[in-house]
């Protein structure tokens, strides 16, 4: 079910993706886990890590609060005094901001239009887990491409889980 | 001095620092001066007009400006100055009702269905 497997390629695939989001595995377990802890509501989180020549590795996530109280089911909004906090914590570990997630609850892990709209960390990965009826669906990441608002573009990435924790990247 | 942490996305406009250390009395001082060092920086920081955009969120220590005196908030030595963009989003597209979302749903947990504008289908 979720495409975001590894080893769900066939092996003689010529697909290559450029574009690619590396995380641990117990990681990639908890942000998908805490999408079923939230539904009906969005959850949305920090990924920490380091960005990579064609992609970004993830080795912390930070869950967050969704401060949209007036439409939690399909709405979701970081504050910005809790990104700093975890922006802070992370350069003490060694670690920058290199994307975020959050859920889709009955609806396709697929971005919206909304999302588009309000995506503006270029070159940051945004996951999105899809959750129907409580249970996490698959996970999908885009990576906001471009520079600036009128050239941003999001492009489908893949999603290597690792088994192996990784440390920081030379 | 003061420090302007700088996001991600905006490093390679900053000389790839995390952290820019510059000299100013107000915020709006701060920031001219911070895109005085990295003149890349202002037209993702202003709008055409002159105008701080609307996702740029800053923030003193933990106090948004915006609800301080906005550009014109006083800085103290050692202030810690933080430009974080907004993050925000939701599943919901204006007028798609939970009909569409279904169908939706089925294409895209369909692991054959390839976004148009991703790498692997060009
Ligand atoms: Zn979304």
């Amino acid at each position: 079910m979720n495409s975001a497997q590894p080893g769900a390629e066939p092996a003689a695939s010529p697909i290559t993706c450029v574009l690619m989001l590396k995380i641990y595995q117990p990681l990639h377990d908890s942000l998908r886990r805490h999408s079923e802890e939230t539904y009906p509501h969005e959850c949305c989180g920090v990924l920490l890590g380091q960005i990579a020549d064609g992609g970004r590795v993830v080795t912390s996530i930070a869950r967050c609060g969704n401060t949209r109280d007036d439409s939690p089911r399909n709405r979701y909004h970081i504050d910005p005094r809790e990104l700093i906090r975890i922006q802070r914590e992370g350069r003490d570990r060694g670690e920058d901001i290199v994307g975020f997630y959050h859920s889709h609850p009955d609806h396709p892990p697929h971005w919206s239009q909304t999302d588009f709209a309000e995506a503006h960390w270029y070159g940051c990965s945004y996951v999105i887990t899809s959750v129907v009826q409580g249970k996490a669906q698959a996970t999908r990441s885009f990576e906001l491409t471009g520079n600036d608002e009128t050239e941003k573009r999001f492009v489908d990435e893949s999603i290597e889980v690792a088994p192996e924790p990784m440390g920081r990247m030379p | 001095m003061l420090k302007i942490q700088i996001p991600t996305p905006l490093r390679q406009y900053a000389g790839k620092q995390a952290a820019v250390e510059v000299k100013g009395s107000t915020v709006a001082e701060a920031l001219n001066s911070l895109v005085r060092l990295h003149p890349d920086l202002k037209r993702h920081l202003y709008t055409d007009d002159g105008k701080l955009r609307a996702f740029v969120n800053v923030y003193v220590n933990d106090e948004d400006i915006r609800y301080l005196e906005k550009e014109a908030t006083q800085l103290k030595e050692n202030d810690n100055i933080s430009i974080v963009p907004s993050i925000a989003g939701g599943s919901r597209e204006a007028g798609m009702n939970s009909r569409s979302a279904r169908t939706l749903i089925r294409q895209m947990i369909c692991p054959t269905v390839c976004c148009p504008a991703c790498c692997c289908c060009q």
